[in-house]
């Protein structure tokens, strides 16, 4: 499968996932996919529908209300699929931990493969997490 | 049967030709795109690796969806698309041609519309219902202007139905040479952008809107037929224009480079015209079709009869 995960390295259609975060980490996406850091040379694109993509972005604590979408929209996405977590609330749950509605944290409920921490993260700690799962995924 | 129909089925005009040069030439658009949004833009093979990432990956069938329209559009219209680059290659490559060959040109393109609308209807998803509407409806909008710009060049050729007398008749000079040619010719770059719902018609696909609309539930290699599709248009259409107002392809010394320039000439001016021009509304697209551009078609057919 070694041709096969290049190809896939090159074009990473990428689907976003907020899921209930304070929008700080997603006004960092939306910055990450604008002109000045160009995603697209890269192969990367942002698509509307879980069924074309190949990484889920997600940001936010992961509260009772979107941890079941979460998950179902992880089902929903077609294999082979890769899970990022952006910003601190996937591990600690940043300043939301004493929250009433906070339920369990993201790598609980679904396989993450790449963490990018930061709160916000900025655009260039994503694409080095985007660059790392792609060189894990050229070996 | 005969080894030739499988060669210009399979390879020349016909299906690896047309998927190469298109995914090509869905790479200048890309990069063009880029250039005009002072990005960097996708590297040259991106739409290969695009594509056989798609066929590789898993393909999802929706519980609540009719399954076999569903799987049968992408194939169906994929075919459509190679029986299409078949009849439009070979009048214009190997001067080979059958009496009425535009009729079945446009009947077979009218395939591709119906393919998009059952794929979307099929799906079972609100978006994908609400573009597979709005196809037809553009569809409605632009097959009647489309009809009138093949026929300007069959009224200027002296009434032939064959893409190959069509051809050489303009070898005294191009259809878009004169008054109706010009009128013609422009119509036509506006029906091929709605026919390949790209940037101001985009209604049916319209990424932000309603997700890529009948294209939302399909993945994996479905997904890549479709995808596959949209970059053979971008073949199948300028050489379909080429071949009535611009006088075909010409192979001898210099004629590769004036054949080039024509194929770029038309590919240019529609990637300059999806990127500046933002989104139509359904209603406002259907009536500048028929109020607007239908009219001024139909004068240029007029103007065709008189010979002007």
């Amino acid at each position: 499968m070694g041709w096969y995960q290049k190809r896939l390295a090159k074009s990473l259609w990428v689907f976003h996932v907020s899921a209930s975060p304070c929008n700080n980490c997603d006004i960092e996406i939306l910055e990450l996919l604008t002109p000045r850091y160009d995603l697209e040379r890269l192969g990367i694109k942002l698509v509307g529908s879980v069924r074309h993509a190949d990484v889920l972005l997600v940001s936010g604590i992961v509260n009772k209300k979107i941890a079941p979408r979460v998950k179902r929209l992880y089902k929903q996405a077609p294999e082979p699929i890769f899970v990022v977590g952006i910003g601190s609330c996937y591990s600690s749950q940043g300043v939301f931990e004493a929250s009433y509605n906070r339920c369990q944290k993201l790598d609980e409920l679904i396989p993450v493969d790449m963490y990018v921490p930061g709160c916000p993260p900025k655009p260039e700690a994503m694409i080095e997490g985007m660059a790392k799962l792609m060189g894990e995924l050229n070996e | 049967m005969n080894v030739d129909l499988f060669f210009y089925l399979l390879v020349f005009p016909g299906f690896l030709f047309t998927s190469i040069l298109g995914l090509i030439v869905g790479w200048i658009d890309r990069k063009v795109s880029a250039r005009f949004q002072y990005r960097v833009g996708p590297p040259f093979f991106q739409n290969f690796n695009d594509i056989f990432k798609l066929l590789g990956k898993q393909t999802v069938l929706i519980k609540n969806s009719l399954k076999s329209p569903f799987i049968i559009a992408p194939l169906v219209s994929f075919g459509s698309l190679v029986i299409l680059s078949l009849f439009i290659g070979l009048p214009l490559f190997f001067d080979k041609s059958f009496g009425g060959d535009i009729l079945v040109i446009l009947y077979i393109m009218v395939v591709f519309s119906i393919m998009v609308f059952l794929g979307g209807g099929a799906s079972g998803n609100v978006y994908s219902s609400i573009g597979a509407g709005r196809e037809i409806k553009l569809f409605l909008a632009d097959e009647l202007t489309f009809f009138l710009v093949c026929l300007i060049p069959i009224v200027s050729s002296g009434y032939n139905l064959e893409l190959t007398s069509i051809i050489s008749a303009q070898n005294a000079g191009a259809v878009v040479g004169s008054i109706h040619g010009i009128i013609g010719f422009l119509a036509g770059i506006i029906c091929i952008q709605a026919k390949m719902t790209m940037q101001p018609f985009d209604i049916p696909e319209a990424e932000t809107e309603i997700i890529e609309g009948p294209l939302m539930e399909y993945s994996g290699s479905l997904l890549a037929f479709w995808k596959l599709n949209h970059y053979m248009m971008y073949v199948i259409y300028p050489f379909f224009l080429i071949a009535l107002y611009l006088g075909g392809f010409d192979f001898q010394g210099l004629g590769i480079i004036w054949s080039l320039l024509k194929y770029l000439l038309i590919v240019v001016i529609m990637i300059i015209i999806k990127n500046t021009n933002p989104r139509l509304q359904i209603n406002k697209a259907l009536s500048f079709f028929w109020k607007i551009l239908f009219p001024i078609t139909f004068i240029g057919l007029i103007l065709a009869i008189l010979g002007v």
